[in-house]
């Protein structure tokens, strides 16, 4: 039994040793301060992801990442650890996409991959910390998603089984084929790069980066056919440009401010209908959200 | 998200050295392998970018799985039960990583699934190890058995064996007896030869085997009964597939605790002959014995690193009378002598390294085909070099890991005492780097012939004709004045032509040699990086001269007859 698994990562800003110049005086987020890297939630999938391959030889896995053309870099740190092929979806017609377009532009990208059995995910990423991702591309796939994910336990007669870590304990759910899961960061940690495989692929590149100036060795890409990566553009998985990038992002940034946590700041809620309700109208009236 | 390559810049300066181009093209025998290998270098430049590229991973698996375990593996260890050893949990947690990331048989050819690393890059790895955890170092550089394998064994044996060690399986190497330790003419394990089943056998004990329940073991052992000495022995190779061979007990030791260090009992156990009957002391173990070190050495090296960083951390954070510790010259004179130390160690080490991969990539080359008459030069020359710099820089460092683990617990104060420190455990584990794969007085006895007969001199002033920076000529002359003065006291000690005068001063020659040497390289280093080395070339060079000076002094203040001081008086 082999399975077709995708991977979705996503290269973020190192948000987790924010220095002072992290963010820019207009609010937004200073990417040239923040060392880029694969979204640690992202990893823990991807290990997920192995560690279905080392139980089913054979199987396939594909990374899948939208992001600018350095992105690429999360492909070549996905295969340097197992995985068999990596996809960049880049085109500027993404650029500034929320949750909600980056889901739809994931999800085309995924049709066109054709037969898949797992699609795994971190939970969230690191910069925006939304968790929606996940969730959306599985709607928009039309398949069940499992979040929360901690360990993928079995895989038999076509039926995912999963350990989900919860607020208050763990449950394990089954789920049929094909699935999305997202993972915690609770999960078991990435393995490391292996070295053959990294010294194999490390120069791996897309058809953007081999059309840059002096690039080393450019015979070797005719020869040997893995280390050309795929990179996609809309046209190429076919998506309306419309619910693309920022104008298929509803999402409206009103303002940004820091704020320094406080333990008083939390609150716990019942499960009561009306204090939801309460909260619901306390959050819009705060834009927090609608 | 610690990672022990990248935040050590003292690698890459290491890793760039003018003679590693000459080294790699002749590794790869001019990159021949990229034909065949999917992960064979493309030309210079691309071989030096794997190293890095490997080196960051084994920083990586270093700094975030094998340093946060030793703790654990330092209080848990290995066990024995039923003559079988199991590793502590985390010590087989390193392994997997290391594993699961192909790291095993890094210096191995790749036409046995080995990366091909020279020695510079690879001991690069077991310096790294060994800060993270010496007691892994240990049982992760016994995968150097594997070179010993490769140069003596025949190729239906290479084949046999290397590819498991590259999957991971581990080994040892069985020298040690009761009764044969730094003695290993004494040997008395018994291989037995049965004609009718074209089969060796191994029957008696070894003791001390680091690693000894590993998969496959070098084992040496006397093949030719009636003989005493080294001409009876021979090498043999265990499977541990066969079994024969158990496990009695594991020794409870001061440090390295997470290397298992046991008593084995040979019963009828199968073994292979490797290379030639007789040769095993005389000829393959000497190898092996080089190789392994080297190894010491790195680890030597690793924590000395460890030991510095944590002294640097725990004085810059601990306040008294007001202020941080290391703002007293008391303390931060300690400190910046143990990263001089460290820093003079690694120079040597890479050094070494160096003069190994040059004669051993020679040598390997000259199986393949005849070597033109200046590359035998060359070998020879190297060869040379190699022999005279593994046993200084192996007392040396080691010396040093005891002085920098010592003064990394005299910073912490009584703190440093308890358990809760790292600089406890770098205590113990640095006590047996001088102690194992021959104390310090054997690596003396090694290389005094080199002071003797002039082969650290040489180098010396070959060093010495190399250019450096106007504002680096000072220290280029203190290190003349100590040339002059190791030069002087090796007359006064040779030239009465007697033994026990020179076996008595020869550690005070040996290690004079090393510190105008060590103060070269720093020097030389800190010709091409004045930021990362300049520092420590001063403050080694300062401490070098005194004890150049305190030698000098010793030798040339006392005479041959003040030797009856010291000799033992029996039968009073």
């Amino acid at each position: 039994m082999t399975f077709n698994i995708i991977v979705l990562a996503k290269q973020v800003p190192d948000t987790r040793n924010v220095g002072k110049d992290a963010m820019k005086a207009d609010g937004t987020v200073n990417r040239a301060a923040l060392p880029a890297i694969f979204n640690p939630e992202d990893l823990n999938a991807m290990e997920q992801a192995l560690g279905i391959k080392d139980r089913f030889p054979g199987s396939k896995i594909t990374v899948l990442t939208m992001g600018p053309g350095r992105a690429a870099e999360i492909l070549r740190e996905g295969l340097f650890r197992g995985a068999d092929d990596g996809v960049l979806l880049t085109d500027r017609a993404f650029a500034g996409a929320d949750t909600l377009a980056t889901s739809y532009a994931l999800s085309m990208a995924i049709r066109k991959l054709g037969k898949f059995d797992i699609i795994v995910s971190g939970r969230q990423a690191i910069d925006g910390d939304t968790a929606q991702v996940g969730p959306q591309v599985a709607e928009k796939l039309g398949i069940p998603q499992i979040t929360y994910a901690e360990n993928i336990e079995k895989i038999e007669n076509g039926t995912i089984t999963v350990k989900r870590r919860l607020e208050n304990g763990v449950e394990v759910v089954e789920c049929p084929l094909p699935v999305v899961v997202t993972v915690n960061g609770s999960a078991r940690a990435c393995r490391p790069r292996n070295a053959k495989l990294l010294l194999k692929y490390k120069h791996a590149k897309t058809i953007t980066e081999r059309q840059a100036e002096n690039i080393d060795y450019i015979d070797i890409y005719s020869s040997r056919p893995y280390l050309n990566l795929t990179e996609w553009s809309v046209d190429d998985v076919e998506a309306d440009k419309v619910q693309c990038g920022l104008s298929g992002s509803p999402t409206k940034v009103k303002k940004i401010e820091n704020v320094v946590f406080q333990a008083k700041e939390s609150r716990r809620l019942s499960d009561d209908d009306a204090d939801i309700e309460e909260l619901i109208k306390e959050l819009i009236d705060s834009h927090t959200i609608g | 998200m610690a990672n022990f390559y990248t935040d050590t810049p003292q690698f890459r300066h290491y890793l760039q050295h003018p003679l590693m181009k000459r080294i790699v093209e002749l590794k790869e025998r001019s990159y021949a392998d990229r034909e065949t290998y999917d992960y064979a270098p493309m030309d210079f430049e691309d071989a030096m970018d794997s190293y890095e590229k490997v080196l960051e991973v084994v920083g990586e698996i270093c700094g975030d799985i094998i340093d946060p375990n030793a703790e654990k593996v330092d209080h848990t260890g290995p066990t024995v039960n039923d003559g079988r050893v199991t590793y502590a949990a985390p010590t087989q947690e390193n392994l997997d990583a290391l594993n699961k990331a192909e790291l095993m048989g890094m210096g191995l050819a790749r036409k046995y699934g080995g990366l091909n690393f020279p020695m510079v890059p690879y001991m690069m790895s077991a310096d790294i190890v060994s800060r993270a955890d010496a007691s892994f170092q240990n049982i992760w550089m016994l995968q150097d058995c594997g070179e010993t394998i490769y140069e003596f064994a025949d190729e239906k044996q290479r084949e046999k064996y290397l590819p498991r060690i590259v999957k991971g399986e581990t080994m040892s190497m069985d020298l040690t007896e009761p009764d044969a330790g730094s003695d290993l003419q004494a040997v008395m394990l018994k291989a037995t030869y049965h004609e009718k089943e074209d089969q060796w056998y191994l029957n008696g004990v070894k003791r001390f085997i680091t690693n000894g329940d590993a998969d496959i073991h070098l084992v040496l052992a006397r093949s030719e009964e009636g003989t005493k000495d080294a001409r009876g022995l021979s090498m043999f190779v265990y499977d541990k597939k066969n079994g024969g061979v158990d496990v009695r007990r594991i020794e409870n030791k001061m440090g390295i605790k997470g290397a298992p260090t046991c008593e084995l009992v040979f019963k009828n156990a199968k073994a292979e002959l490797v290379g030639s009957r007789r040769m095993g002391l005389i000829k393959y173990v000497m190898s092996l014995m080089n190789g392994a070190r080297l190894g010491i050495m790195a680890q030597s090296v690793g924590i000395s690193e460890a030991a510095t960083r944590e002294a640097y951390n725990y004085a810059i954070e601990r306040r008294q009378f007001g202020k941080a510790i290391i703002e007293f010259p008391p303390v931060y004179e300690m400190l910046a002598n143990m990263r001089a130390k460290t820093d003079a160690s690694r120079a040597l080490l890479y050094e070494t390294c160096r003069f190994v991969d040059m004669y051993k990539t020679l040598e390997d080359i000259s199986r393949e085909r005849k070597l033109t008459p200046e590359e035998r030069n060359e070998m020879k020359h190297f060869s040379r070099l190699a022999d005279a710099f593994t046993p200084l820089g192996k007392g040396m460092s080691s010396e040093y890991a005891n002085q920098n683990a010592y003064d990394a617990i005299q910073i912490h104060g009584g703190s440093g005492y308890m358990k809760d420190y790292k600089c406890e455990r770098l205590y113990r584990d640095a006590r047996i780097t001088n102690i194992y794969e021959g104390t310090t007085q054997l690596q003396v006895v090694a290389a005094i012939r080199h002071v003797t007969t002039g082969t650290y001199l040489q180098q010396i002033k070959e060093y010495a004709a190399m250019p450096v920076a106007p504002e680096l000529e000072p220290l280029k002359r203190v290190l003349a004045d100590m040339a002059e003065m190791y030069e002087k006291q090796t007359e006064v000690v040779t030239s009465p032509k007697d033994e026990d005068y020179l076996d008595f001063h020869a550690r005070r020659l040996v290690e004079s040699a090393g510190h105008v040497i060590m103060g070269h390289l720093l020097l030389q280093d800190a010709n091409e990086d004045q930021e990362l080395f300049r520092r420590s070339a001063e403050v080694y060079i300062h401490y070098g001269r005194i004890e150049v000076e305190k030698n000098y002094n010793f030798i040339t203040k006392s005479g041959i007859d003040d030797l009856g001081y010291y000799k033992p008086v029996f039968g009073e």
